[in-house]
């Protein structure tokens, strides 16, 4: 009887055995399956982070380099009208604009229609005769001679210059006189083209020749100061008290909750409470620096708080139990021994917070840093846009030179996030303790 | 004076008594050197204590004032304007501005009655500013006199300036409650104000969202329609491609950096994820509507597809890639957090790791990961500026992602930048919204910070 049985089970142990075996190939291959996808999804996510920032790169290098006109312009007194010792006013107020004019009419005799010469105008920037303006005004001995000055680009001729325009495709969107214009100067060596330092010396404008990105750079300092100056101390207060002096009660508890929540709230609810307490409510300017720098300060608090918060959970007691222990109060205890311990974790939180709001849009738009601003701020009242909103008002242009501008624009903006990181990373590195 | 001087003169003034009385009681111990006691409080504690006095009554009248001197100013000056009966002709607020910026020194463009009033402002404000330097000032000299009375030798001085430390952390952690009723009060303040004008019932279910009010009331179609199903089925559109990209890619690069990586590949692929989450949004609004949306949409014409230039698919995908690494981080945290053993015991039962993994890890993390879906979903809801820059303005109402939809948060963005008045629908609508967001992603939070707690505590 009992033979039947194990004979049954050896024969039935057998065929598992032999299952087990027969099913391995599909089940090592479904493994391998199940890794490689594991693995290529990975690697689908650098893809992602590689055709991004490579589209950016490709596009903004190109707004580095500014396409500059030579003309000679005859800057004599009878033509101006004003001699080297005139007065600045005087100088300010000749009509460079028509000195400009007359000087690409000599440079091309042959046109003469009007459409024509219109055409011929627009070669050089409309903000080129204020960049001569303030040129003279600095050296006013340039008057009475002619002079070979560069003059910046239109943007369309820029582009031409620097052969983003299909010139051979069915679709040009440039005149032939144009292209002949450019080619005719080309050939005379009087297109250059130079880095472009005008971009960082310069504020907005509509004309993507002349924009730049200072005023937004500045704004974005500006605001992430004020942010910074805000946020840092109250956050690692708010720290302090909840890991070191906090009783357990249901207050407690409360502000816990709203400080995980407000982390996880959407950053565009903080430009309306901004809107409607601090601009409606409190008459504070809008556009400001100041107002921004409030808002984003709100929002990255709960960011540092967290931070600050693990910084100083990760101190060991025994700090606190020798410092307790010599007599020290719990205050001494915290401020002269646990909150030096955790200052590195703390900075690196809160310097990820910073670039968190560095790079934060929607809530500004909401309290008007969206307005188009041409002036370098000088304080934090004055009405200023910041760098990722900078980015987003050009990106809504319509002329194509703003989009390697927009480009450039995103490129600052990453280099100095990648800086920020890199401090964070150096910092932790560097002070990084293991208790 | 204006506020700097006063909060600047303040610091002088209790540096100043800082010193004073550090030194007279540094003096007493001096001469009481012999008959020491031994609870001896250090004397920089007297003078914390006699600084702060001076110091801290004044600044929250200071803050009091400068609360309230704008609100003030402002009703004053409507006042005059009211008792004068001047036209004022245009927004009162505009017009208060104008009166603000006049200058003095060229005079002879502006109007005369603007001026009149230009010239009661400044009286009144200069009243203001005097009577503020003149109360704050006071104030902190007879604190001063009073905490010099007040603090002797025998006063606890540390135990009173650590308690004050105290209450000055406390109020720093309710700054968060603070915020949180603000945020509240001022989107349900103005919701409020929104459901007087337009039912509330016609804004939750109305399916038609025409925002444009009629300048003028004879206008053609310019009745405004406040319904807001198409921004809501346009939101829940575009999270859901965006949910579609995110969780499955989030989810295998925590399982494969969890289970399978090296930790050399691992402490190389970990911070490269987290630059996908470093990356402004508006970084990725642009590479949507400017590299993504015109890929979608030539690979469909090449389909023979019709697919819009603003389509859900791109901005969709796009905020996708931009949630991965906040999935994946939260997916790893707990599949790290399943106990080894159950790990090992399906291992020893012979399994591969592709099936304990499917059939013993998920199963064991699935509350976590749910969490974290609700918390990338909530996410994804509020993300506003790749929709702003790559979705559309037109509200329809559709589930195909290949056309153009809008979301909550690009009609926030759109009905409140650029210049209106406050107070038409138009505004107020966008704080309703406002409050549907915060309300729902508040929910979302809250469910899933909570399902994510009980998971931990499970297995803790």
């Amino acid at each position: 009887m009992w033979s039947e049985n194990t004979e049954n089970s050896m024969i039935s142990k057998i065929s598992n055995t032999e299952k087990v075996k027969k099913s391995l190939k599909s089940r090592y291959l479904k493994e391998k399956i199940f890794k490689f996808v594991g693995l290529s999804s990975i690697f689908v996510a650098f893809f992602f982070l590689l055709i991004l920032l490579s589209d950016v790169m490709m596009k903004a290098f190109p707004a580095f380099i500014q396409t500059k006109v030579e003309l000679e312009l005859d800057l004599s007194e009878e033509n101006t009208g004003v001699s080297a010792k005139s007065d600045i006013k005087e100088i300010k107020d000749v009509d460079y604009r028509k000195i400009i004019r007359e000087a690409l009419s000599a440079e091309f005799p042959e046109v003469k229609k009007r459409a024509e010469k219109k055409t011929m105008f627009s070669i050089i920037s409309t903000g080129a005769e204020f960049q001569l303006r303030d040129m003279i005004v600095d050296n006013p001995q340039l008057i009475g001679s002619k002079q070979k000055i560069e003059l910046v680009a239109d943007d369309n001729f820029d582009a031409l210059a620097k052969g983003q325009i299909d010139l051979t495709g069915e679709q040009k969107r440039f005149d032939d006189l144009t292209i002949n214009l450019y080619k005719e100067l080309d050939e005379k060596g009087k297109v250059n083209k130079s880095f472009n330092w005008q971009f960082f010396k310069t504020g907005d404008s509509r004309e993507p020749e002349q924009a730049g990105i200072k005023g937004a750079v500045i704004g974005s300092l500006y605001t992430i100061l004020v942010t910074l100056l805000l946020s840092f101390p109250v956050a690692v207060a708010a720290a302090i008290y909840l890991e070191e002096f906090a009783p357990k009660n249901r207050f407690i508890d409360f502000i816990e909750i709203n400080i995980n929540n407000l982390a996880a709230v959407p950053s565009i609810v903080f430009g309306l409470l901004g809107l409607a307490v601090f601009i409606n409510f409190f008459s504070l300017p809008r556009s400001a620096p100041l107002v921004g720098g409030i808002v984003l300060s709100l929002m990255t608090l709960p960011t540092i708080i967290i931070a600050a918060r693990s910084a100083i959970k990760a101190v060991p007691p025994s700090l606190r139990e020798a410092a307790l222990g010599l007599g020290a109060s719990k205050m001494q205890t915290v401020f002269h021994h646990v909150f030096p311990a955790a200052l590195p974790g703390i900075l690196t939180g809160t310097i990820i917070g910073m670039a968190q709001a560095l790079g934060e849009t929607a809530p500004l738009l909401m309290i008007g840093m969206v307005a188009f601003i041409v002036d370098i701020p000088q304080a934090i009242t004055d009405p200023a846009t910041v760098l990722p909103v900078q980015v987003f008002l050009w990106s809504d242009s319509p002329e194509r030179g703003f989009l390697e501008k927009t480009s450039a624009a995103i490129l600052i903006l990453i280099l100095f996030l990648i800086a920020m990181n890199a401090l964070a990373i150096y910092l932790r590195k560097k002070f990084e303790k293991k208790w | 004076m204006n506020t700097g001087t006063i909060v600047l003169f303040l610091l002088i003034f209790a540096g100043f008594n800082y010193f004073i009385k550090h030194r007279k009681i540094y003096a007493v111990y001096r001469v009481n050197r012999k008959k020491q006691s031994n609870k001896m409080t250090l004397p920089k504690y007297f003078g914390y204590v006699a600084s702060m006095w001076s110091l801290i009554p004044a600044l929250l009248v200071l803050l009091v004032i400068e609360i309230i001197d704008e609100p003030l100013l402002k009703s004053n000056i409507t006042n005059y304007v009211h008792a004068e009966n001047i036209e004022i002709g245009q927004d009162l607020d505009l017009y208060l501005n104008d009166i603000k910026n006049i200058k003095t020194d060229n005079i002879k463009d502006v109007d005369p009655i603007k001026l009149k009033v230009h010239e009661h402002y400044q009286n009144f404000e200069t009243l203001i500013s005097k009577a503020k330097t003149i109360i704050v000032i006071s104030l902190a000299v007879l604190m001063t006199i009073f905490g010099f009375k007040k603090v002797t030798i025998n006063t606890p001085a540390r135990v009173y300036f650590e308690k004050v430390i105290e209450i000055i952390l406390l109020l720093a952690a309710t700054i968060a409650i603070l915020t949180t009723v603000g945020i509240v009060l001022s989107v349900l303040f103005e919701s409020l104000r929104f459901f007087g004008e337009v039912p509330i019932l016609d804004f939750m279910f109305g399916t038609e969202w025409s925002p444009q009010t009629a300048i003028r009331s004879d206008q053609v179609g310019s009745s405004a329609a406040f319904g807001a199903v198409p921004l809501f089925v346009g939101t829940m559109l575009i999270s859901a491609v965006a949910l579609f990209v995110s969780v499955p890619l989030g989810l295998m690069s925590a399982i494969f950096l969890s289970e399978y990586a090296s930790s050399k590949f691992r402490s190389f692929a970990k911070p490269v994820l987290e630059i996908l989450a470093g990356i402004p949004t508006v970084v990725y609004g642009f590479f949507a509507a400017l590299t993504v949306a015109p890929f979608i949409r030539e690979l469909g014409t090449s389909m023979g597809l019709s697919v819009a230039s603003e389509s859900a698919l791109a901005a969709g995908v796009v905020m996708g890639i931009m949630i991965i690494p906040f999935v994946s981080s939260l997916a790893d945290d707990v599949i790290s957090a399943v106990p080894n053993a159950m790990r090992e015991g399906s291992l020893g039962l012979g399994a591969t790791k592709s099936e304990t993994i499917i059939k013993v890890l998920i199963p064991a993390a699935l509350p976590g990961i749910v969490g974290g879906v609700l918390l990338a979903a909530s996410r994804a809801i509020g993300e506003t500026m790749i929709v702003v820059m790559a979705a559309g303005l037109a509200a329809n109402l559709t589930v195909n992602p290949l056309e153009a939809v809008t979301t909550v948060t690009v009609q926030i963005v759109t009905l409140l930048t650029g210049d209106q008045e406050f107070d038409s629908a138009k505004t107020l609508a966008a704080f309703a919204l406002g409050l549907m967001l915060f309300v729902t992603t508040l929910i979302l939070n809250v469910i899933a910070l909570h399902v994510v707690r009980k998971y931990r505590e499970q297995y803790d």
